[in-house]
C-alpha cells in the first residue's frame, strides 16, 4: 500500500505544510533569498483552501498585515530572512506587547547586511531573542532537518496560540533548500492549539486581564467583543495607562506568561547522555552533524552525547543544568561567532570546561570537523 | 442603492448621536487640544457611520501614531492602534482575512505620507477595500510642530525655524495617480461636506481616500501666526472652493485654494473580489 | 434628551428669530461644561449668536430663544459637548 503521506519536500514548503497543518489561513510576505519558496508555496496553496496569501510592498507591510489577519481572528505567519526580520523588528514588538499569536519563519542566511543570501547561517539567533527594542520573552524554536521543520512549524503555532505571542522559526538556507523524504502528518495526529475564546460578555470581558493561565481571552472580530489594541502600555482594557503598578503588571504578565510554562515550551532531544562526561550542545542544521559525530565517537568508546535545542527561546537553563550535572565539558558548535554559546556559559557552574565550535564562513561544519575537536578538548 | 439614496433612507438623526458610539469605560473629553479639528473629524465620522446604518461590530478603526490616530481608543468599534506609518498594512491584513468587515484608517499627514508613505501608495494601487482618513494639519502634533510631507514651503515649524525650504505632496493627487478608486477632500470648517465624503467612501468599494484639512492652531497655527482655531476655521471657509467652482477658475486662481468635494472616482473591480474569485476557482476545481 | 417638540409657531408671532418656540419646553441646546474647553468655536460659528462666553470662555446660552436648531455648534464641537433638546 503506498504511503499517500510519503513526500519529497523543500525545506521551506515544509513550513507550508506544516503552518496548513496548524490552521494557518493567511500569508502575508515579501520575496527574500533564501525564504522565497515559502510564500511561492502559500499562493498556490492557500486559495484552494479558501485561504488568503498576498505579497506585501515590504517586510514592514508583510508583518504588519499578519498582525491585523491574527488580530481579526486568522491565524497568520510569515517568511523571512535576516534582513528582512530586521525590518520587521519593530512589528513584532507590537505583536509582544498586544499579545497577538503568529508566526515569523526567519530562514537565515550570512550576514550581515546582504551578506549571503544563499549561505546557511545561524546568526540571527540573538536577534530572536532580543531584535523588537523593550523587555518581552520571545519564544524561538529551531528545527534541524526536512521532517522535523513539519512539526516545529505546528509546534511554534501552537505555542503562538497558547501564549497569544509571537514565535519566530530559526530556520537556515541549508534545511530551507535541501529536499528529504518525509511523512506528512495525518489529520488529528498532531494537536492542534486554538486561543481561548472569552466566556464572559462583551460588557465584562478584559481584554488584557492577568489570569491563572497568564493569558486572556481573544475574540475574533465581528463576534461582539470590540475592545481596544494599542502598542502604548495599556492596563487590563487594554486603555493607554502611564500608572507605575498598571505599567509593572503589563510588563510582567508579558514575562511570566511564557517564564510561568516553561515546560510546555521546552523541547530538547536528548542522545546518549546517560553517562556522558562531555556533551555537545547544539541547535539548527548543526545537529544533524553532531549526531553522526557523536555516534562515532561511541563507537570508539568515547563517553559524549548530545543534547540538541528545539527551543531556543526562553532558553532552556534548567532543563540544560540537570543533564549537564554529569558532563565537565561541553562543546557548542554554532554557524556564527559564538551566540548561544554565551547562555550555555551562562547557566553552567564555573567549573564545567566551555568550548565554542564555530563556522561562520558560509560553509556546514561537518562531522570531521566534530570529531576533531571532540578529541581536541579530551 | 446609492449612498445618495441610503442618506435619505436614514431615519432622521439626532444631535446626540455621537454619544451612543463613544467607549464605555473610556474617560471624557479627548486628549486633543481645546478646539482642535480631530474633533470634528471624529464626531463627523460617527455621523456617517451611523446614516449608513452600519453595525459597530463590523466596523474596524485603525490607526498609526499621531494626533488624530488617538481616535479609534475613543470609540465603539474594533479599535487597533499600531504604529507610526503602519495602519494601512494592519488594515490590509484586516479587510483580506475578513472582508465583511468596513476597514477605516485614521492618519496622519505625517503618518501616511512620510513613515506611512509606501504603504499608502501600495494601498491606493492595490484598491482595497478600506477608507483612509486622512487628517491634514500640515504639521506633526503629536511631537510638538516639526514639519511634515504637506508643510508649505517657507512654512515655520519646530524643524524649519528659517522656513520650509521643502516641496509638499498634494496627497489626493497621489492617491488617484498612485490608483485610489475613491478620491475626496473636505475641511473641518464644512463638517456636514465632510460628513457626506466619509458617507460615499465608506460605502464606495476600493480606495476610498478622504483628506480632511484640520487645524493645529497649537503648533502650525501660532508658528505661522494663522491665529486661534476660530480663525483657522475662518480661513478654511475663504480659501475653499467646490471643484465645479475650481473647473472654472485659473490654475493661478487656485494657487493657495483647497479644492474639497469629491476630486476622483471610479469603479475598477475591488482587491479582495478578484482575489475572491480566484479562491471560488481553485476551490471549485479541487 | 426630551422629546417634546415645540410646535410651529406663525412666523408673526415667535419671540426671537428663530422658528422655533421654546417658552414652555427645555432650553434649545445642552451644554456638557465638564467635556467643554473653551475653544470658542461655538461661540464664533452661531449664525444666531445665541452664545456668550463665560468666565472661562465656555459658552452660555445668552440669547436661547434665536437658537434655530442649524446644528453648526454641534458638528463643529470637538469634544461632543453640545446637544439639542430639539433634533
Amino acid at each position: 500500500m503506498v504511503d499517500t503521506q510519503r513526500k519529497l519536500l523543500l525545506g521551506n514548503l515544509a513550513c507550508v505544510h506544516g503552518a496548513i497543518y496548524a490552521g494557518m489561513r493567511f500569508f502575508a510576505g515579501y520575496p527574500i533569498t533564501p525564504s522565497t519558496e515559502v510564500a511561492e508555496g502559500c499562493s498556490r496553496e492557500l486559495p484552494r483552501i479558501g485561504g488568503r496569501f498576498i505579497q506585501m510592498e515590504d517586510e514592514i507591510g508583510s508583518i504588519g498585515a499578519v498582525v491585523g489577519a491574527s488580530v481579526s481572528g486568522v491565524k497568520a505567519m510569515t517568511a523571512t530572512s535576516g534582513p528582512g526580520y530586521s525590518l520587521m523588528v519593530e512589528n513584532i514588538g507590537y505583536a509582544y506587547m498586544t499579545e497577538t499569536p503568529c508566526v515569523i519563519i526567519n530562514v537565515q542566511r550570512g550576514g550581515p547586511s546582504t551578506g549571503l543570501p544563499t549561505k546557511g547561517s545561524q546568526s540571527d539567533t540573538m536577534q530572536a531573542r532580543w531584535g523588537p527594542h523593550g523587555d518581552y520573552t520571545a519564544i524561538a524554536v529551531a528545527p534541524s532537518t526536512v521532517g522535523d521543520t513539519v512539526t516545529e512549524t505546528i509546534r511554534a503555532f501552537n505555542l503562538a496560540e497558547r501564549f497569544r505571542t509571537p514565535v519566530t522559526i530559526l530556520l537556515d538556507e541549508v534545511i530551507s533548500h535541501q529536499r528529504e523524504m518525509i511523512s506528512l502528518p495525518k489529520p488529528g495526529e498532531h494537536q492542534v492549539v486554538d486561543r481561548v475564546k472569552p466566556t464572559a460578555s462583551p460588557e465584562e470581558f478584559e481584554p488584557f486581564a492577568h489570569t491563572a493561565g497568564g493569558v486572556s481571552p481573544m475574540p475574533a472580530y465581528g463576534e461582539g467583543y470590540r475592545y481596544v489594541i494599542t502598542g502604548l502600555t495599556h492596563d487590563a482594557m487594554g486603555f493607554t495607562t502611564n500608572r507605575p503598578d498598571e505599567i509593572k503588571l503589563k510588563l510582567d504578565k508579558l514575562r511570566n506568561k511564557i517564564l510561568n510554562f516553561k515546560s510546555e515550551i521546552t523541547k530538547l532531544r536528548i542522545e546518549m547522555m546517560d553517562d556522558a562526561e562531555i556533551a555537545f550542545v547544539s541547535y539548527g542544521s548543526v545537529s544533524r552533524a553532531v549526531l553522526l559525530a557523536v555516534a562515532l565517537a561511541r563507537k570508539a568508546g568515547v563517553k559524549v552525547g548530545m543534547i540538541q535545542l528545539y527551543t531556543v527561546w526562553p532558553f532552556p537553563d534548567e532543563e540544560l543544568r540537570d543533564y549537564l550535572v554529569g558532563c565537565h565539558k561541553v562543546i557548542v558548535p554554532e554557524l556564527n561567532m559564538g551566540q548561544v554559546v554565551r547562555e550555555v556559559g551562562r547557566i553552567l557552574p564555573p567549573d564545567t570546561e566551555i568550548h565554542s565550535l564555530l563556522r561562520y564562513d558560509g560553509e556546514i561544519l561537518t562531522p570531521m570537523q566534530l570529531l576533531e575537536k571532540l578529541e581536541e578538548v579530551m | 442603492m446609492t449612498t445618495a439614496e441610503k442618506t435619505k433612507a436614514a431615519p432622521r438623526q439626532r444631535s446626540d448621536v455621537i454619544l451612543n458610539y463613544l467607549r464605555p469605560k473610556k474617560k471624557f473629553p479627548n486628549v486633543w487640544c481645546a478646539g482642535c479639528g480631530n474633533g470634528i473629524v471624529m464626531s463627523a465620522i460617527v455621523r456617517a457611520i451611523d446614516k449608513l446604518a452600519l453595525s459597530k461590530d463590523e466596523v474596524a478603526m485603525v490607526s498609526g501614531i499621531g494626533c488624530s490616530s488617538r481616535m479609534p481608543i475613543y470609540l465603539d468599534f474594533n479599535a487597533l492602534h499600531t504604529t507610526h506609518g503602519r495602519a494601512l498594512p494592519f488594515a490590509t491584513g484586516i479587510k483580506f482575512a475578513q472582508p465583511h468587515m468596513k476597514v477605516i484608517v485614521i492618519t496622519g499627514d505625517g503618518d501616511a505620507l512620510a513613515i506611512g508613505g509606501n504603504h499608502f501608495i501600495h494601498a491606493c494601487r492595490r484598491n482595497i477595500d478600506i477608507t483612509a482618513i486622512l487628517v491634514n494639519n500640515y504639521i506633526y502634533g503629536m511631537t510638538g510642530g516639526q514639519g511634515s510631507p504637506t508643510t508649505p514651503t517657507a512654512a515655520f515649524s519646530t524643524t524649519t525655524p528659517y522656513g520650509n525650504a521643502e516641496k509638499h505632496f498634494d496627497p489626493c493627487k497621489l492617491a488617484e495617480a498612485a490608483g485610489a478608486s475613491y478620491v475626496a477632500r473636505a475641511t473641518v470648517y464644512h463638517a456636514p461636506q465632510l460628513e457626506k465624503a466619509i458617507m460615499q467612501a465608506v460605502d464606495h468599494r476600493g480606495f476610498s481616500l478622504v483628506e480632511v484639512i484640520s487645524n493645529c492652531h497649537t503648533y502650525f497655527g501660532r508658528l505661522n501666526r494663522l491665529g486661534d482655531a476660530v480663525s483657522m476655521l475662518k480661513e478654511y471657509k475663504e480659501k475653499s472652493v467646490t471643484v465645479a467652482r475650481a473647473k472654472r477658475m485659473s490654475p493661478e486662481e487656485l494657487k493657495d485654494k483647497h479644492v474639497i468635494g469629491t476630486l476622483y472616482e471610479d469603479d475598477k473591480t475591488e482587491f479582495c473580489d478578484e482575489y475572491q474569485k480566484i479562491v471560488d476557482a481553485q476551490m471549485g476545481e479541487k | 434628551m426630551t422629546e417634546s417638540k415645540a410646535e410651529q409657531k406663525p412666523a408673526s408671532e415667535k419671540k426671537g428669530k428663530s422658528k422655533y418656540d421654546y417658552s414652555n419646553g427645555p432650553p434649545p441646546l445642552n451644554i456638557n461644561l465638564a467635556w467643554c474647553k473653551a475653544c470658542n468655536i461655538c461661540i464664533a460659528l452661531c449664525p444666531a449668536q445665541v452664545f456668550e462666553p463665560d468666565r472661562d470662555g465656555k459658552p452660555v446660552l445668552a440669547r436661547g430663544e434665536d437658537c434655530n436648531q442649524c446644528a453648526i455648534c454641534w458638528v463643529h464641537c470637538p469634544d461632543f459637548a453640545i446637544t439639542s433638546n430639539y433634533k
